[in-house]
């Protein structure tokens, strides 16, 4: 290392200096964590934000509820398996359940663009109705706000919820214990290509659906069953890496995980190949992590399999101690390396 | 995944790495010239399953860090023009030049756009005629053929909107650089697959033959690459130095001659500055005579323009295999992917993304622990 230290180094340093917010800060990657870090979370100062999860938990007299919002800009509005509608309710929805809450009541908000055809927003609308009667969950209050055109991108949608908790579990990274089972509830990748292939333009001999799903239905089995789950995450913005390397972050644990036993459906593999994209950081949203107890894990196992949206679940790793912070995969080949978190949104490769 | 998993083979991978055992009685260190092939040796640890004494250093092979600053700071002043769509591969945008990358022209109101393929910019430029539109075109050999045929297209179709900047770059002259150099370590090649595919071998023979150095063409799966280097350290034992196509599957020795009739049509060879190496004459492409009106520097009038790069600039050592990522005093420390020192660090081909991404911060339980 010596002689490592005579070479001076003057390369050109870029201006990321976060004078403008760029996409990568809404990536949910290593930017938009700094985001939270250096602005958001020391701003509003709480110690609900603190517990870094999906939504809040709340004591309100005797009763505990779980609050959430989300917003939804995806493009394209509608791709295979869903649309912004389903989205923007199963999201919520999941982030909810994400806190081991029963979703009660949704309030939902529209920004349009002026020149938005009708035709679309019904049936955004018609998808949230209908994807909202899935999950038992009612639309309360809401809120439509129109923009001149060329000042929105057709149609945004904000959803917030509310739930209440009827268990006594600390569902939350911090109950994360060296020992603990890492259970996924399915195969990953799924939405994130559905999105990529129709935002391309490409076709593939079958068509890729987004596994956009509402997750309630296993989480409430589990704490019916007594399961004592420590930890729950959906895999969203991110995908499996960046949940798996937020816990462990802030649980201050290692979660260690072995490649083979994530499942990736063969067609989202073959079009990760042709993309250059890595399955594991790609968008699910039907797809959600189980932090138990190795004594709890079969039987968690066994109840998420007999659930349709979580048939699939594998158990693909375990809680240890060091080194604290970091998530491993242990290859195929049988060699260990970490799991980084992005710094933005996956970028397509030159060659 | 068929014909894709068979390549990921752990149980052949166990049966190569044996064989590399046997075979190697010596210390030899190749340079695997790709940027893909790093990232697949580093994703899968290749290099820690290999004996002590196989050494790979990292090549040059990486599009995005060997693009000269002068020409991302060309590409930042082309996409602020509030008239241009200007249309990049996705690597491109977080490059840092002297002042911002791509995507900081984007948050600053510039109309930038990432494609899988040069023709989705002449799709643009056809469907906005009161638009101009500029691709970025950089890359090896392998991009060369598509970029080529999108000028070939554009110039049939008329469009007189659409222009490309290019920085074309190719390997064997950066190959004849490292071997020329009096510090070069590099015993044998791993060459580049998906170059081979569109350029064939031809040209590595006279380089194996004048510099006595073993020159395997190898594909980018983990099977492709421990073959090949079985291939290279067993030609280095037995004293022979041949060019070999590990990668049959896909290349052929002639190449793509279509592809590459085309890129001679379209481009001719220049002198090109590499990031971080200097000048190289003859190892780059620009546009022929015939298509000049297509060049985006001339049309933006931003061809005199140069930006000084520090000669010592450790990523250029990275590049030639001279030094590895984790010898930068800088590494993981000042220089992550999100606050990158150079391009080595940005790229998905780049030599210290590669390290960062799979194996920073190896604190020394984990690293023993595999060992035992």
């Amino acid at each position: 290392m010596a002689e490592a230290k005579s070479f001076q180094l003057q390369c050109p340093v870029p201006r990321n200096d976060g004078e403008h917010v760029q996409l990568a800060h809404g990536g949910g990657g290593r930017r938009m964590h700094e985001l939270l870090e250096g602005l958001l979370l020391p701003s509003f100062n709480s110690e609900q934000l603190l517990e870094r999860h999906d939504g809040a938990t709340l004591q309100i007299g005797g009763t505990r509820l779980a609050f959430t919002t989300d917003s939804y800009v995806v493009k394209p509005l509608f791709f295979p398996g869903g649309d912004i509608g389903t989205l923007a309710v199963n999201g919520t929805v999941n982030d909810l359940a994400m806190c081991g809450a029963r979703p009660l009541y949704l309030s939902s908000a529209f920004i349009l663009e002026e020149g938005f055809p009708m035709e679309s927003l019904r049936r955004v609308v018609e998808s949230m109705r209908i994807t909202a009667a899935e999950s038992q969950v009612q639309l309360v209050t809401g809120d439509t706000k129109v923009v001149d055109k060329g000042k929105g991108d057709g149609i945004f949608v904000n959803t917030a919820g509310i739930g209440v908790v009827e268990h006594s579990l600390r569902i939350s990274p911090a109950s994360v214990r060296v020992g603990d089972v890492v259970l996924l509830s399915g195969d990953v990748g799924r939405h994130g290509v559905a999105i990529m292939a129709t935002r391309e333009g490409l076709s593939f001999e079958t068509a890729i659906d987004s596994d956009c799903a509402p997750l309630w239905e296993p989480v409430a089995a589990l704490l019916q069953a007594g399961v004592e789950i420590h930890c729950l995450r959906d895999l969203t913005r991110g995908g499996l890496s960046s949940g798996l390397i937020e816990i462990a972050e802030t649980a201050n644990v290692r979660i260690s995980i072995d490649e083979l036993s994530v499942p990736v459906r063969e067609d989202v593999g073959g079009a990760c190949e042709i993309l250059g994209l890595d399955p594991l950081y790609l968008a699910n949203e039907g797809r959600f992590i189980a932090i138990v107890p190795e004594h709890d894990s079969a039987r968690a196992l066994d109840i998420l399999s007999r659930h349709t949206v979580s048939s699939g679940a594998v158990r693909i790793g375990q809680v240890s101690d060091k080194p604290q912070g970091m998530v491993t995969m242990r290859s195929r080949l049988g060699t260990e390396r970490i799991l980084d978190m992005l710094s933005g949104e996956q970028l397509p490769r030159i060659c | 995944m068929r014909f894709v998993e068979e390549y990921r083979d752990p149980v052949a991978a166990r049966q190569y790495v044996e064989a590399i055992e046997r075979a190697v009685t010596r210390p030899w260190t190749l340079m695997e010239i790709c940027g893909g092939q790093t990232h697949s040796i580093v994703k899968y640890g290749i290099d820690e399953l290999l004996p002590k004494g196989v050494t790979l250093v990292h090549g040059p092979g990486c599009p995005v860090c060997v693009t000269p600053l002068e020409l991302i700071d060309k590409a930042l002043q082309i996409a602020a023009h509030p008239n241009v769509i200007f249309c990049s591969f996705g690597d491109m945008l977080r490059v840092p030049g002297s002042a911002g990358d791509l995507f900081s022209v984007k948050a600053n109101g510039g109309d930038v756009r990432i494609v899988y393929s040069p023709s989705n910019a002449v799709k643009i430029a056809a469907q906005n005629p009161d638009k101009q539109v500029v691709f970025f075109a950089v890359g090896f050999e392998t991009t060369a053929p598509a970029n080529a045929m999108s000028v070939y297209q554009a110039k049939q179709m008329g469009l007189t909107n659409y222009s490309i900047l290019v920085s074309h770059v190719l390997v064997p002259p950066a190959m004849e650089v490292i071997l020329g150099s009096p510090d070069n370590r590099v015993q044998g090649f791993l060459a580049a697959g998906h170059v081979c595919t569109v350029m064939g071998f031809e040209e590595y023979e006279p380089l194996a033959k004048k510099y006595k150095v073993p020159i395997v063409v190898t594909g980018f799966e983990p099977l492709d690459l421990l073959q090949g280097i079985y291939m290279c350290v067993s030609q280095l034992e037995e004293g022979r130095y041949e060019v070999e196509n590990q990668y049959a599957r896909a290349v052929r020795r002639e190449g793509n001659r279509v592809a590459q009739e085309l890129v001679g049509k379209v481009f001719r060879v220049v002198h090109r500055k590499w990031r971080g190496i200097g000048e190289i004459p003859r190892s780059g492409l620009g546009l022929a005579a015939e298509f000049d009106e297509f060049d985006a520097e001339t049309r933006f009038g931003v061809s005199g323009y140069t930006a000084e790069e520090d000669p010592e600039c450790i990523s250029g050592l990275v590049m030639q295999g001279a030094r590895k990522p984790e010898d930068c005093t800088a590494y993981g420390k000042r220089c992550t992917p999100d606050h990158p020192l150079g391009a080595p660090m940005v790229s998905s081909e780049g030599a210290c993304a590669a390290y960062y991404r799979y194996r920073r911060l190896r604190e020394p339980e984990l690293v023993s622990e595999e060992r035992e």
